[in-house]
C-alpha cells in the first residue's frame, strides 16, 4: 500500500486496530439490527407485490438472502420463487448445493439457460468466452416472460462504487434499465414499490451488509455454504492476477500453467472469470480472520468483468444486469 | 456436498445464533451519519480522508486511485477520488445523489450517507439527514459560514438530527489561524442557535493534509478537543426509540395454514417505537379493536420482549380483523386518528405539490387516499422564516401543507429518525415520490424546544464544544410574514 503521505507535521495515527476489536464492532448487536431491517424489507416486498422472486445463484450472499427470507415469513412457507440465470459455466459445487436446498426445502425454481438463448439465436458467445455479461438478457426476458414485479437480489453496497448509490428499492424500465435520475430518494424506513406496468423493482435487503457482516452472521447462524468457499486444494492456472479453474468455457489458453494450489472463493460467478484467492481457511471462523487482514476488495480480488472499465459496474447496471 | 437445508443449523446449536454465538456487542454500536458542504468545500476530500486513515481502504481501491492521479497529473493520490460515485458525476465533477459508505474501528461501525453539496440538490440532504445521528457540515475557512452552511444546518434542524459537527476546512490556508476558526464557529453558533439545533462541535481540519481528521494535529496547537473521528467514535448515541407507547405498523400476516401450523395468525412486522410483552394490552387502529399479545414469535423461538428496531411477528389472543396497513398499539399511548392535518414537506421530484392535488399516502404501512387541501407556507431554508406559498411547489422546496384523507389515518407528530410521523407522498400515475413528509409544524417544534429533545423522554443536549460557550435557548420570532393563500 503505498500512499506518498502529506501528512508531514501529524501525528501518527496509533498502530491499526486490533483485530479482536473490528470483529467486535461488527458483533450482535450491530447483526440483528441489519438482520432486522433485511425481515423488514422481505416482508416489506411480500405486502406491495403481486410476483416477487429471490435470485438464487448458490452464492453466499444469495443463500444469506434465501435464508432471511425463510426467517421472515417463519412458519410459513417461502411466499417467494426462486430465479437462477444459469451460464452453464457455474461451478458444478454450486449447482449441486443450489439444488439439493430446493429440494430440501420444498422450493420454487426456475432455471433461466444462457445456453438457450445462444442456441436459438438471441444471444452470441463472447470471443473471450466470458458469459457473465451475457446473463443480462435472460434475466430481463425471463422477468418479463413470468411478469416478476419484484426481483430481489444480495448486492451489497460496499461491493463497488456505483452500488454505493443504489436503492433498496430500485425501479428498472421495461428493458430492465437502471436510470440513476428515476430512483426515488428514500427516507427514514419508507419503501415506494409502486411502478408502472412493464416495469420492476430490484429489491436488495443486504444493502446496508458488508462482506464482514455476511460473514459474522454465517458464522453466527451456522449457514452452510458450499464447500468452495473453504480453502481446498484446486488445480488452477493464474490470469489477469487471478487464479481461474480450467474447463470448457476456455482455459487456459496458450502458455498459462495448471497448478496445484490452495484456495478458496470469495464470490462465485461464472467460471470464467471468478477467481479463487489463496487461503488456508477450512472454515468460517478462519475465514472472518482473513478477511479482517485482508487489504483487497471481494471483487478486486475475484471479478475480472469489474476490472474491464473504471465504470464497468455502471454500464452493465444501466443495461439491465444486476 | 453437505449443504442440506437452508436455515437449518448444522448441528443444531441449543441457543439462538445471534444472541449466543457472538457474545460482544461493538462498544459503542452503530452511527450514521451523513456530509453535507458547499461545493469544493472538500467534502469527498475528508471522506477520502475518514476512510484512507481509518484504514477502510483497501489496496486495489487505493490502486485505482493512485492511477487515476498519477493519469491526471497529480503529484499526490487524490483521495476524493475514492468517493467519486457514477460517471455522470466523474464527467461534471460534482456528486449528484446520495452514496453510502461503510467502515467500522475498534469503537463503532459507521454508516456514512455522503451527500451533495450542489445547490440544487436539497432532496439529497434531506434523504441522507433522515437517518443520521448526526451530520458534518464542512466550511471552508476562507469563506466561513455561507447560505449553503446555513441551509445545510436548517435541513438537519428539521429532521431533528440530534448532533451537529462544523468542521472548518482548510485551515492550512489561513495558517491554521485561531482567530478565523473561532469567528466561523461563532457565526454558525447563533445561527444554530436560533434553529433550535441541538448540540453543535465545531473542529478546524486539514482534510488534504490529514489535520484532526483521523489524528489529532500538532499544528493546530491551540486546538485541544477531538479529532473527526473520535468525536464520531465517543459522540453520545440517545435511543429514545423504545420510551413511550407501542407502535407496530402491520407488514404482513403470517398464515401458513400448514399441517404443522393450521390456525396460526401472525402479525409480521417491525417495532416502531416503544416495546411490547406478551400480556401487553393493544388496540388495532384504525378499526379500534382491542386485544392481548399471545407471543412475540420468531423464527428463534418465542421472546420475552420485543424493543424498537425488532422484527417480530406478533399473536393476540382473540381474532381481530387485522391486515397490512393497520396498526398495532398500547392502549394507554394511543395515537388518534384523523382525516386532516398538517405536514412539513420536502419536495422530491418536478410534479409539485399543490392545492387540490390527489395522491397516494403511504404511512407506516398503509397506502391511502390524500388530497392536497392547502400549502400554508414555504420555508425560506437559509433561515427557516416563513413565507407565502407558491401556486405549487418546486423541487427542493421545504413547505407546509395541509393533508386531507378519505379514510381516517393514526399519524401523529414526527419524531426524529423518523420510525414515527414520517411519510410519503406518491404520483398514482406512476408511482414517483412526490413528497417526503413530517408530521406536524416541524419548524415551531424545533425552536420551541430544540431539535435534540423533540422526543418525550431524551434529556436536553446542553453539552456544547467548549469553544462555542454556553447555548441559549432561542424564541421563535414574532415577526412572521404572513402566510399566503
Ligand atoms: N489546501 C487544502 N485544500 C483542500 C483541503 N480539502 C480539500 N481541498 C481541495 O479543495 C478542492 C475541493 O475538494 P473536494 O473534496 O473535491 O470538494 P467537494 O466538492 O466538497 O467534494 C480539491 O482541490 C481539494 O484538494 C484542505 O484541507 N486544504
Amino acid at each position: 500500500m503505498t500512499i506518498a503521505s502529506p501528512t508531514t507535521g501529524v501525528i501518527a495515527a496509533t498502530g491499526s486496530v486490533p483485530r479482536e476489536a473490528v470483529a467486535a464492532g461488527h458483533a450482535r448487536g450491530h447483526l440483528r439490527a441489519l438482520e432486522s431491517e433485511a425481515i423488514h424489507i422481505l416482508r416489506e416486498v411480500a405486502g406491495e407485490f403481486e410476483q416477487p422472486v429471490i435470485l438464487f445463484s448458490g452464492g453466499k450472499d444469495s443463500i444469506l438472502v434465501l435464508h432471511l427470507a425463510r426467517k421472515a415469513f417463519h412458519p410459513a412457507p417461502l411466499p417467494f420463487s426462486l430465479l437462477h440465470v444459469d451460464t452453464g459455466h457455474n461451478f458444478p459445487e454450486v449447482i449441486a448445493y443450489r439444488d439439493s436446498v430446493v429440494a430440501a426445502g420444498g422450493l420454487r425454481l426456475l432455471v433461466a439457460h444462457v445456453q438457450d438463448w445462444i442456441d436459438d439465436g438471441r444471444l452470441t458467445e463472447r470471443p473471450d468466452g466470458t458469459r457473465n455479461p451475457l446473463q443480462t438478457v435472460p434475466l430481463v426476458d425471463t422477468i418479463a416472460a413470468r411478469k416478476f414485479d419484484a426481483v430481489i437480489g444480495g448486492a451489497r453496497r460496499d461491493e463497488e462504487r456505483s452500488r454505493a448509490k443504489e436503492r433498496i428499492f430500485s425501479l428498472r424500465d421495461a428493458f430492465g434499465g437502471w436510470d440513476p435520475r428515476r430512483q426515488r430518494p428514500e427516507l427514514w424506513g419508507l419503501y415506494n414499490g409502486r411502478h408502472a406496468a412493464g416495469e420492476h423493482v430490484r429489491v436488495f435487503p443486504l444493502s446496508n451488509w458488508t462482506e464482514l457482516d455476511v460473514w459474522n452472521y454465517i458464522a453466527a447462524e451456522q449457514i452452510v455454504l458450499p464447500d468452495i468457499y473453504y480453502a481446498h486444494e484446486r488445480e488452477v492456472f493464474a490470469r489477469n492476477g487471478m487464479w481461474l479453474t480450467p474447463g470448457e468455457w476456455g482455459g487456459p489458453v496458450g502458455d498459462e500453467q495448471v497448478e496445484r494450489r490452495r484456495v478458496r472463493y470469495r464470490t462465485v460467478g461464472d467460471m470464467s472469470c471468478t477467481g479463487a484467492v489463496e487461503s488456508a481457511a477450512r472454515d468460517v471462523n478462519a475465514v472472518i480472520d482473513e478477511i479482517i487482514v485482508t487489504r483487497v476488495t471481494e471483487r478486486g480480488a475475484t471479478r475480472a468483468d469489474d476490472k474491464l472499465s473504471e465504470a464497468a459496474m455502471e454500464d452493465r447496471k444501466r443495461e439491465g444486469y444486476f | 456436498m453437505s449443504a442440506q437445508t437452508l436455515g437449518v443449523r448444522n448441528p443444531a446449536p441449543a441457543h439462538s445464533g445471534l444472541d449466543d454465538v457472538l457474545p460482544l456487542g461493538p462498544p459503542r454500536g452503530l452511527l450514521r451519519f451523513a456530509t453535507a458542504g458547499s461545493v469544493d468545500d472538500g467534502k469527498s476530500t475528508l471522506v477520502g480522508r475518514l476512510l484512507h486513515d481509518s484504514k477502510s481502504v483497501l489496496s486495489d481501491q487505493l490502486d485505482a486511485v493512485n492511477r487515476t492521479s498519477a493519469a491526471r497529473g497529480l503529484d499526490s493520490p487524490d483521495l476524493s477520488l475514492l468517493v467519486d460515485g457514477l460517471r455522470a458525476e466523474r464527467e461534471q465533477g460534482i456528486t449528484i445523489d446520495v452514496a453510502y459508505r461503510y467502515f467500522a474501528t475498534g469503537i463503532r461501525s459507521f454508516i456514512l450517507a455522503d451527500t451533495p453539496g450542489h445547490v440544487q440538490y436539497t432532496r439529497n440532504t434531506v434523504t441522507g439527514a433522515s437517518t443520521a445521528d448526526l451530520v458534518i457540515i464542512l466550511v471552508d475557512a476562507r469563506t466561513g459560514v455561507v447560505a449553503q452552511t446555513r441551509r445545510h444546518a436548517a435541513v438537519a434542524a428539521l429532521l431533528g438530527v440530534p448532533h451537529l459537527l462544523l468542521a472548518v476546512n482548510k485551515i492550512d490556508l489561513v495558517d491554521f489561524d485561531e482567530a478565523v476558526f473561532d469567528r466561523i464557529a461563532a457565526d454558525f453558533d447563533r445561527y444554530a442557535v436560533n434553529l433550535g439545533i441541538g448540540e453543535v462541535t465545531a473542529i478546524p481540519i486539514s482534510a488534504l493534509h490529514g489535520d484532526n481528521v483521523v489524528a489529532r494535529s500538532h499544528r493546530i496547537g491551540w486546538y485541544d478537543g477531538p479529532s473527526v473521528l473520535e468525536h464520531l467514535e465517543l459522540v453520545d448515541l440517545a435511543d429514545a426509540r423504545s420510551t413511550g407507547g407501542l407502535r407496530f405498523p402491520v407488514q404482513y400476516v403470517i398464515r401458513p395454514r400448514t399441517e404443522s401450523h393450521p390456525d396460526y395468525r401472525g402479525y409480521a412486522g417491525r417495532v416502531a417505537a416503544g416495546t411490547v410483552r406478551p400480556g401487553d394490552e393493544i388496540v388495532a387502529l384504525p378499526s379500534g379493536a382491542r386485544s392481548t399479545v399471545a407471543a412475540i414469535d420468531t423464527a428463534d423461538g418465542l421472546k420475552d420482549v420485543a424493543v424498537a428496531g425488532d422484527s417480530v411477528t406478533l399473536l393476540l389472543t382473540d381474532d381481530v380483523d387485522l391486515s397490512r396497513g393497520d396498526l398495532i398499539a398500547s392502549v394507554t399511548d394511543q395515537p388518534e386518528l384523523s382525516t386532516e392535518f398538517s405536514v412539513t414537506v420536502t419536495q422530491l421530484a418536478d410534479k409539485g405539490l399543490r392545492p387540490g392535488l390527489r395522491a397516494l399516502l403511504r404511512y407506516g404501512t398503509s397506502t391511502t387516499r390524500v388530497l392536497v387541501s392547502a400549502i400554508d407556507h414555504l420555508l425560506d431554508i437559509d433561515t427557516l422564516d416563513r413565507v407565502p406559498a407558491p401556486p405549487a411547489l418546486a423541487l427542493n422546496d421545504i413547505a407546509q401543507v395541509t393533508l386531507r384523507t378519505v379514510e381516517p389515518v393514526a399519524v401523529e407528530d414526527f419524531r426524529p429518525g423518523g420510525a414515527v410521523g414520517s411519510l410519503l407522498v406518491v404520483d398514482p400515475a406512476d408511482g414517483t415520490t412526490l413528497a417526503a413528509g413530517m408530521v406536524g409544524d416541524r419548524r415551531a417544534a424545533v425552536q420551541t424546544t430544540g431539535a435534540g429533545q423533540a422526543l418525550p423522554g431524551v434529556e436536553a443536549t446542553t453539552n456544547r464544544c467548549p469553544v462555542l460557550g454556553e447555548p441559549t435557548r432561542a424564541l421563535p420570532s414574532a415577526n412572521f410574514p404572513t402566510p399566503g393563500p
